[in-house]
């Protein structure tokens, strides 16, 4: 709840910002900037990106298995 | 450490399509913007423990992509200028709610801004970062970052002044939905 209260204070504030630097979400340059930046976040993420982090990720798991494995020897 | 591994690889994901939006709006080319998000993914994973659960893992991958693109552009002697440095591709998805000459004119006046303006404007108004935030990213003071926001801002609205406005009414939008190839 306490939490809750704080994250909407902060949009607050940053909606008060945003109403001043002409922005927002009324704004003719801020809703085609998004639009822009929005269809690039909207193709999703390619394939080999993906499958970079999962090769960062279980290799490091391995790793880690390795040397607790070794230090309970 | 692996739910801690696992909890860092599942906050990049979701941070991912936001960073690559901002990589593209950097190199203005998809196949470049997504080499940079994989040099970033790399660095990020190397430097991990440097980076503290909990905070702000978005502004933190962001400010490592950032100096990534500046450190390979002094590397490559800024052989990147044949980019415009903005979004210069066509677009795979056009945004529906615009026609493509509206967008057309907003990436050219975009193109024509000076680098730091062109990604405060984009760290503030697209990618949802505070001034704060997105001062910290570029290493400049919170006045400094309100004040290249203030004057891309004022520098846009004059130029698509100058490109006119009639090509912003529905008959823009009804003439993008035919002919789909002129977005970017």
């Amino acid at each position: 709840m306490k939490k809750d209260n704080l994250v909407t204070q902060q949009r607050v504030r940053m909606q008060a910002e945003r109403a001043d630097d002409g922005l927002g979400p009324t704004s003719d340059i801020g809703s085609r900037l998004r639009a822009l930046y929005g269809a690039v976040q909207d193709e999703g993420v390619p394939d080999q990106l993906l499958d970079l982090l999962e090769k960062l990720d279980s290799a490091e798991q391995a790793q880690s298995d390795k040397s607790s494995n070794r230090g309970g020897e | 450490m692996n739910a801690e591994g696992t909890s860092f690889k599942r906050e990049m994901l979701a941070t991912l399509p936001s960073l690559r939006a901002f990589a593209v709006s950097l190199t203005g080319k998809h196949d470049k913007a997504d080499d940079l998000v994989q040099d970033t993914v790399m660095k990020a994973w190397a430097k991990q423990s440097s980076f503290e659960m909990g905070t702000n893992i978005k502004a933190w991958l962001f400010t490592i992509l950032r100096n990534e693109f500046y450190s390979q552009m002094r590397k490559r002697g800024r052989e990147v200028q044949d980019t415009d440095g903005a979004f210069t591709e066509r677009l795979s998805v056009h945004p529906s709610q615009y026609g493509s000459m509206d967008l057309e004119d907003f990436k050219a006046a975009l193109s024509e801004l000076p680098d730091d303006q062109r990604e405060a404007i984009i760290l503030i108004g697209a990618s949802g970062f505070s001034y704060e935030e997105a001062a910290s990213i570029c290493e400049c003071a919170v006045g400094t970052m309100k004040s290249r926001v203030s004057r891309a801002r004022t520098r846009l609205t004059e130029l698509l002044k100058v490109s006119g406005e009639s090509d912003y009414g529905p008959d823009a939008v009804s003439a993008q939905v035919t002919s789909g190839n002129h977005g970017f």
